[in-house]
């Protein structure tokens, strides 16, 4: 009998367990979604750990922003809302608003004024591209290359990636239509106010496509912005291009002879939704926390862990040096005078129109 | 056997020309890795054939010769690649010495059959090269991790600090991180949560539902045994979707109706579908035991006047005990590396292990995930050696060894 006495003991035990730590848990909780890694730690540091400390709330991370389009249709699909607020970028959240899947959120009286009395419409001024969306940053992707591998003139425009003659070796790229077409383009001698123009144009297409072909077998896709970084590392591309904040990982905290090229960096927002069908007492505390987590002094507390420049026109002023490191963080943000005068800004209502078909053409190419 | 096989030296150009093979396959691999993998091939085989020359012919002492190759290869290595070449370098100057004095001795018949032609000689070692290269392919994947896990980079990669075995390119600084990050912790304490919850369910059901399978008077019997394999045959992607929609609407009425806590909820969901993932292999396991197991035991407990529950415990279960912990390790290895279905059916609360290291993967190539997997694989090479030596301790006390 020594086996069933174990096994009912076991299966007590466990039990137990299991019931004494859901026990634990209190019901002031709620999970905050976001990209995991380096991000979220920043995250962390700057907007939960003080949010927690102020109001005793616990903040689970759940790293699934890459997945979150999906994940919230099926949980809305399944009247199953298991997130609170949602970090992503600002073409899914104008997704999400039109499907009625987050939020509108009122900026006059959700969001926090600027110190100085500027209302927080007038403070975030352009970057309020969706009635859902309250942007958090603006962050880029751009080209970062091995500065031991690349001879004696280093790259200082975003054509030398195409450039493989007098850059040989291979370089790195997203496998999506996005940011990639676009680059192309540019370097097929287009201007930057006319790049949309010609990309709504089979044509245009084709002609990225065909400057996209002279390069490609030279290129490495990627999927995911670790990878780039992981590939720099390894010596395995010459030139790749991530976020912003990856290389400034790789090259200020990693210390790998890795240096950027800012031109032709291609900027974008990310920032915070709530998700609809909440109960009432879970979206108080959720817009509780985004008006926290978006105010002036956060936004800029952000940067010293992650060089991502605050979307609030008030916080760039207080962005001041990186919290482990001392650098001073404002050059190393994409919206720092000098790496801003050569961005170029995402045009987002192209892309929720042509990205499924340019999605597909692209694939189609790259599978060719 | 060896006694009756009489070795005899092999002629010259027998050795050369194997070592001729043996050196081109060495320098052929060292050379793809320095990008001259012709030139690599060539030189090899020379260099290779010139040694054993030197070693059989001119040295022609075999202990001289064995340290002569073995201090060579030590300093080209050593020259060539530094101290991690220099340690390459005497293996390899080792097993090269040994060999060649292999081959030209004949001992490789030493321990055949006096009777075997030359190709079923062949065919034997190929044969064990063949095996090895197996062995190889599984095992490699596995350690390669483990020295990664101690970089001290944030990345994936042999840095040439480590390649020098210069103690600033370790670090634990990766275990460390495991053990002081809350997230990791989070997700370990619920993977020892939820793993050892579902494998006493699934180990309870399966076995039911194995035994009463096992019954002569059970109908639709080989229809019954197909849909309880099916969550193992199903695409787990599929059954994941489903059981997202299904858990959500039991979870709703648990919170909603009766007032469950969410997050108690939370881990019911996960544990109940993870337990279903597991019933298959022990249902498996446990029926392949009963094949073995003779019904008149039972019929002679039930005539001794042992109730069915007592026949099952005292009888039956002992008999079949191998089958449920093989079955229940099985459960609980799906449970603990399960990937698709926690990511639909849980929420961040009930976050595992695997979630854990496949978000690490995708957003952050971090070498924790790297220090996670030398920490499971160890424990687990521990729970089966356990596991195995109380198998066999047990055996030996019922005296089923002849041990």
């Amino acid at each position: 009998m020594t086996f069933t006495k174990t096994f009912v003991a076991s299966a007590a035990l466990s039990l137990a367990a299991g019931a004494t730590f859901a026990d634990g848990h209190m019901a002031n909780e709620m999970t905050i979604v976001s990209w995991g890694g380096a991000y979220s730690a920043s995250q962390l540091n700057a907007y939960h750990t003080p949010y927690a400390a102020k109001t005793g709330v616990t903040i689970l991370n759940d790293d699934s922003s890459s997945t979150a389009v999906a994940r919230l249709r099926a949980m809305n699909e399944a009247n199953n809302i298991t997130w609170d607020v949602v970090d992503v970028e600002a073409g899914p959240a104008m997704q999400l608003c039109d499907e009625g899947l987050a939020m509108v959120i009122d900026p006059d009286t959700m969001l926090a004024p600027a110190p100085d009395g500027t209302s927080a419409a007038d403070d975030f001024g352009d970057m309020l591209v969706s009635e859902c969306f309250i942007p958090q940053i603006v962050y880029s992707t751009t080209f970062g290359y091995r500065t031991d591998l690349v001879g004696s003139t280093a790259p200082t425009s975003v054509c030398d990636v195409f450039d493989t003659v007098a850059y040989p070796g291979k370089r790195s790229l997203f496998s999506v239509p996005i940011n990639t077409m676009e680059w192309a383009l540019l370097c097929d001698g287009v201007a930057k106010a006319d790049i949309y123009d010609v990309l709504e144009t089979p044509e245009g297409q084709d002609q990225a496509l065909a400057k996209l072909d002279t390069i490609k077998d030279d290129v490495i896709w990627v999927s995911s912005g670790a990878d780039t970084p992981q590939l720099l590392a390894d010596g395995e591309v010459v030139m790749g291009a991530t976020y912003n904040g990856r290389l400034f990982a790789l090259i200020e905290e990693q210390k790998q002879p890795v240096a950027m090229i800012w031109d032709g960096q291609v900027m974008d927002l990310d920032g915070w939704i709530i998700p609809t069908g909440l109960s009432p007492e879970r979206q108080a505390r959720a817009l509780d926390y985004i008006m926290f987590a978006t105010d002036t002094q956060r936004l800029a507390d952000q940067a010293k862990w992650i060089s991502y420049g605050p979307a609030r026109a008030s916080s760039a002023p207080l962005v001041g040096k990186h919290a482990d490191l001392g650098i001073d963080m404002g050059p190393h943000m994409p919206t720092a005078p000098e790496n801003l005068e050569r961005a170029f800004l995402m045009n987002y209502s192209f892309w929720a129109d042509y990205r499924d078909d340019l999605d597909a053409k692209f694939q189609t190419w790259l599978a060719k | 056997m060896s006694a009756l096989t009489v070795i005899s030296r092999k002629p010259l150009s027998f050795v050369l020309s194997s070592m001729a093979i043996l050196g081109a396959l060495a320098g052929l691999l060292v050379g793809m890795g320095l990008k001259f993998a012709i030139l690599g091939l060539i030189f090899g085989a020379v260099l290779s054939v010139g040694l054993s020359f030197v070693a059989i012919c001119l040295l022609d002492n075999e202990k001289r010769s064995r340290w002569g190759l073995l201090a060579f290869w030590l300093v080209l290595g050593f020259f060539f690649f530094g101290l991690a070449g220099g340690l390459v370098g005497i293996l390899w100057g080792w097993f090269f010495g040994w060999f060649v004095f292999w081959l030209f001795e004949g001992r490789y018949r030493a321990r055949l059959h006096p009777y075997l032609t030359s190709r079923q000689v062949l065919w034997h070692f190929t044969f064990r090269v063949i095996c090895g290269a197996i062995f190889t392919y599984l095992i490699t994947p596995i350690l390669v991790v483990m020295p990664l896990s101690f970089n001290a980079q944030d990345f994936f990669t042999f840095t040439p600090e480590m390649l020098q075995f210069d103690p600033a390119g370790y670090s634990l600084k990766h275990y460390r991180d495991f053990f002081n990050n809350n997230e990791w912790q989070r997700s370990f304490k619920n993977s020892l949560i939820i793993a050892p919850i579902s494998t006493i369910i699934s180990v309870s059901l399966g076995t039911l539902a194995a035994i009463g399978l096992s019954q002569r008077h059970v109908p639709f019997k080989r229809l019954i045994m197909a849909l309880l394999i099916s969550p193992m045959i199903v695409p787990l992607i599929i059954s994941a979707t489903g059981m997202f929609f299904f858990y959500a609407t039991v979870g709703n009425f648990l919170e909603n109706s009766l007032g469950v806590d969410k997050n108690f909820v939370g881990y019911i969901k996960v544990i109940l579908a993870h337990s279903v993932l597991g019933i298959p292999f022990v249902i498996i396991t446990v029926t392949a035991t009963l094949v073995g197991f003779d019904n008149s035991l039972t019929q002679a407990a039930a005539n001794m006047g042992a109730d069915p529950v007592t026949t099952f415990f005292r009888v039956q279960m002992p008999l079949i005990l191998p089958g449920v912990i093989s079955g229940g390790l099985f459960a609980f290895i799906t449970s603990f590396d399960e990937v698709v279905v926690i990511m639909f059916v849980g929420s961040a609360s009930q976050k595992t292990l695997p979630w854990q290291m496949f978000i690490g993967l995708r957003e952050q190539i971090s070498p924790t995930i790297l220090a996670v997997a030398t920490i499971l694989v160890v424990l687990s090479i521990m729970l089966l050696t356990t596991l195995e030596l109380l198998r066999r301790r047990s055996e030996k006390l019922r005296g089923l060894s002849p041990a």
